[in-house]
């Protein structure tokens, strides 16, 4: 039979099926952060059984962890008991951790593919909705919650009824300053916040075939924005290439044994899939959100549609927008570049090459949060932490930041923020605070004119 | 995990489309390290202003709209994973959320703790909130054994999707742990076959 890329690497992993039932998933990599965790250590506490597999489990603090000052003690006393309970956990159940202060901390999402521990084929998990990111890989990587954290705590298995296949194809050629972050913003506005669900998404076309592994991390880390369990990308030389030589990636013999199984995962030639859809590359211009979900964006250049719907005036209202309103030169007091959607070096290198020379502008209040240490790390050593800080960007330490706001990184409530991230929800970067989702150049050219550019027909060098 | 049966209770409609996790319970309060007490801060941002202050205006808030059983509108539940979502509903009251679709992500944490979603048409959910919105006595009956859900003044009569797997996990109050561990030497077999 012919098998997609997801059935593959499923089929791999199922241990048993329970008839009339769900299927037993091995899990080869089970991540996990201070935030989602200390309620499963409970439980295997409550239940007095032992953490199964230590050396399939990684931890990193980066939800609630301050990006002032990490070397000292967190002040918040929520939160360092938080972060504190995780270090004692892992010590406890002998599970590597990389904490504050340790040199591969880091944002979940970005510290494992970095470290190499993320890799083609495999079976991930962490209580974190966007670890769909790993997904780039071409590996089934998704989101689980607290109770499932328990069970791959406790049998590194989990029971699941297998996702039905959607694959979505963007063939063609991308438009001047189109970035990964618009394509798949672009994607969940056309298709809505759940059309995936019950799917996982295969990602297919010229477009991610030619894109980087960062851009590919974006792209897949946004699947769950539309609802999917998970995206995915078939490995191929761009991932094998970024893969090979990182501190957890295989080597010498094993490296050739695994290299020669991730070849032949790609979807076969006239496998089915439950759902297709099609994109043109040439349609999608850069994007920008308006509204409280990821799936209200438009190209920068349109106007905010009108829909006459309790909900979607719910959400205008809360962002102090309106119907037929455009968002090019809307004042904009601050701007975020982070999360594990864009906060890796090529997010940096492309926001730093249009900065650049030029000043932030003064109303603004701009946020460089790298993904991990490495990434900072790398923009230092890089030259690109002296072209931020002569703009005027603040310049943290790794961490979700603003992202989520759980940390002192919040925006004021009533304030706009162009954010590379993930979500736009209600008060997700603090109360009140509205949000407009865009890509690394639109947030930088923002920070600097400080409201909206539209870069569609800029020319940029 | 609480047994579940049937259920006979008011139901409090919310007529909101993609209720976020984020909105059921914000960032902020998921420092907690136990899974007790969410429901005080379930909705926290809707039911209160900055200064803590009640909003009247949210259907929680109003005394006349009371009951086990939450109406929301399609997509409930999506956005993050927090598992803390689905404490908080619980730990507010709530057995059983009815929408016309659930994130995945909440449908399975919402299983994994005793709470029942149940998915209808878009048709039937606007017939029901619109209903409960108007006489918000109306009592509605859960069946889980028979799958059905009844309202007997508009005539809703609706049987509903379960995984029978989780559906005896509920009716029994199993969880997946227990059934995991039970697989322990399976489990080592295929790891053994596939390292
Ligand atoms: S950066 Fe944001 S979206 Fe990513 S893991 Fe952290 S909180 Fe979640």
């Amino acid at each position: 039979m012919k098998k997609t890329l997801f059935d593959k690497v499923w089929d791999a992993h199922v241990v048993e099926t329970i008839p009339n039932g769900p299927q037993i998933l091995y899990i080869d990599k089970h991540l996990i952060h201070e935030v989602t965790s200390p309620q499963a250590f409970g439980e295997l506490e409550q239940r007095g059984i032992p953490l199964s597999r230590p050396n399939k489990t990684v931890a990193t603090a980066d939800h609630n962890v301050p990006t002032l000052d990490q070397h000292l003690t967190i002040k918040d006393a929520l939160s360092r008991k938080q972060v504190e309970m995780l270090t004692t956990n892992c010590e406890k159940h002998g599970v590597t951790l990389y904490g504050l202060g340790h040199k591969y901390q880091g944002i979940v999402h970005v510290m494992a593919p970095e470290l190499g521990i993320t890799q083609p084929g495999m079976t991930m998990v962490c209580g974190d909705s966007h670890t769909s990111t790993h997904g780039a890989f071409g590996a089934i990587a998704f989101g689980i919650g607290t109770s499932q954290v328990a069970q791959v705590f406790a049998s590194q298995c989990l029971l699941l009824n297998k996702p039905k296949k959607m694959r979505i194809t963007v063939n063609g050629k991308l438009n001047k300053n189109v970035l990964p972050k618009d394509v798949i913003l672009y994607i969940i506005a056309q298709l809505g916040t759940n059309s995936g669900t019950g799917h996982f998404v295969e990602y297919a076309g010229d477009v991610f075939e030619k894109m980087s592994m960062e851009g590919r991390m974006t792209v897949c880390n946004m699947s769950i924005e539309m609802g999917a369990r998970g995206g995915m990308i078939a490995p191929d030389k761009t991932t094998f290439e970024y893969v090979q030589g990182k501190e957890f990636a295989p080597k010498g013999d094993e490296w050739n044994r695994k290299l020669a199984y991730w070849k032949t995962l790609p979807t076969d030639e006239g496998a089915t899939f439950d759902t297709e859809y099609h994109f043109d590359a040439s349609d999608i211009l850069p994007m920008i959100t308006y509204g409280t979900n990821p799936g209200m964006g438009i190209k920068i250049n349109e106007k905010i549609p009108t829909i006459n719907d309790a909900s979607f005036e719910k959400a205008l209202s809360y962002m102090g927008l309106e119907k037929g309103q455009s968002l090019v030169n809307h004042p904009i007091n601050y701007v975020f570049i982070g999360s594990c959607t864009n906060s890796r070096i090529e997010d940096f290198r492309l926001a730093a090459s249009h900065i650049q020379g030029k000043q932030k502008a003064k109303n603004v209040t701009a946020l460089i949060v790298p993904g991990s240490q490495l990434v900072a790390k790398q923009i230092k050593e890089e030259g690109l932490q002296d072209i931020f800080e002569a703009a005027g960007f603040q310049i943290r330490q790794s961490g979700c930041s603003a992202c989520l706001g759980m940390n002192e990184d919040k925006i004021p409530a009533g304030e706009y923020c162009v954010s590379t991230s993930n979500r736009n929800f209600e008060g997700r970067q603090g109360q009140g605070a509205r949000t407009l989702l865009a890509s690394p150049l639109v947030a930088a050219l923002t920070a600097v004119e400080g409201k909206v550019v539209d870069v569609t027909e800029l020319e940029l060098t | 995990m609480e047994k579940f049966k049937t259920l006979i209770s008011r139901a409090v409609p919310l007529p909101i489309e993609n209720v976020d996790t984020d909105q059921i319970i914000p960032a902020r309060f998921l420092k907690a390290t136990s899974k007790v007490g969410f429901g005080q801060n379930l909705f926290r941002d809707w039911r209160f202003d900055k200064e803590g202050n009640i909003k009247e205006d949210f259907i929680l808030n109003n005394g006349n709209y009371v009951g086990k059983i939450l109406v929301a509108g399609e997509n409930f539940g999506c956005g993050s994973s927090r598992e803390h979502a689905a404490w908080a509903l619980e730990d507010y009251g709530f057995k059983v959320i009815i929408s016309s679709y659930f994130a995945d992500i909440f449908k399975g944490n919402a299983l994994n703790n005793g709470l029942l979603p149940i998915q209808i048409s878009k048709e039937k959910l606007s017939q029901l909130l619109a209903y409960l919105e108007k006489n918000p006595t109306a009592e509605l009956h859960v069946d889980l054994e028979n799958q059905v859900l009844k309202l007997e003044a508009i005539n809703l009569n609706e049987s509903f999707d379960i995984d029978a797997y989780k559906k005896m996990c509920l009716i029994n109050g199993y969880d997946d742990i227990d059934f995991l561990i039970s697989k322990k030497e399976t489990i080592e077999a295929f790891e053994t076959q596939n390292q």
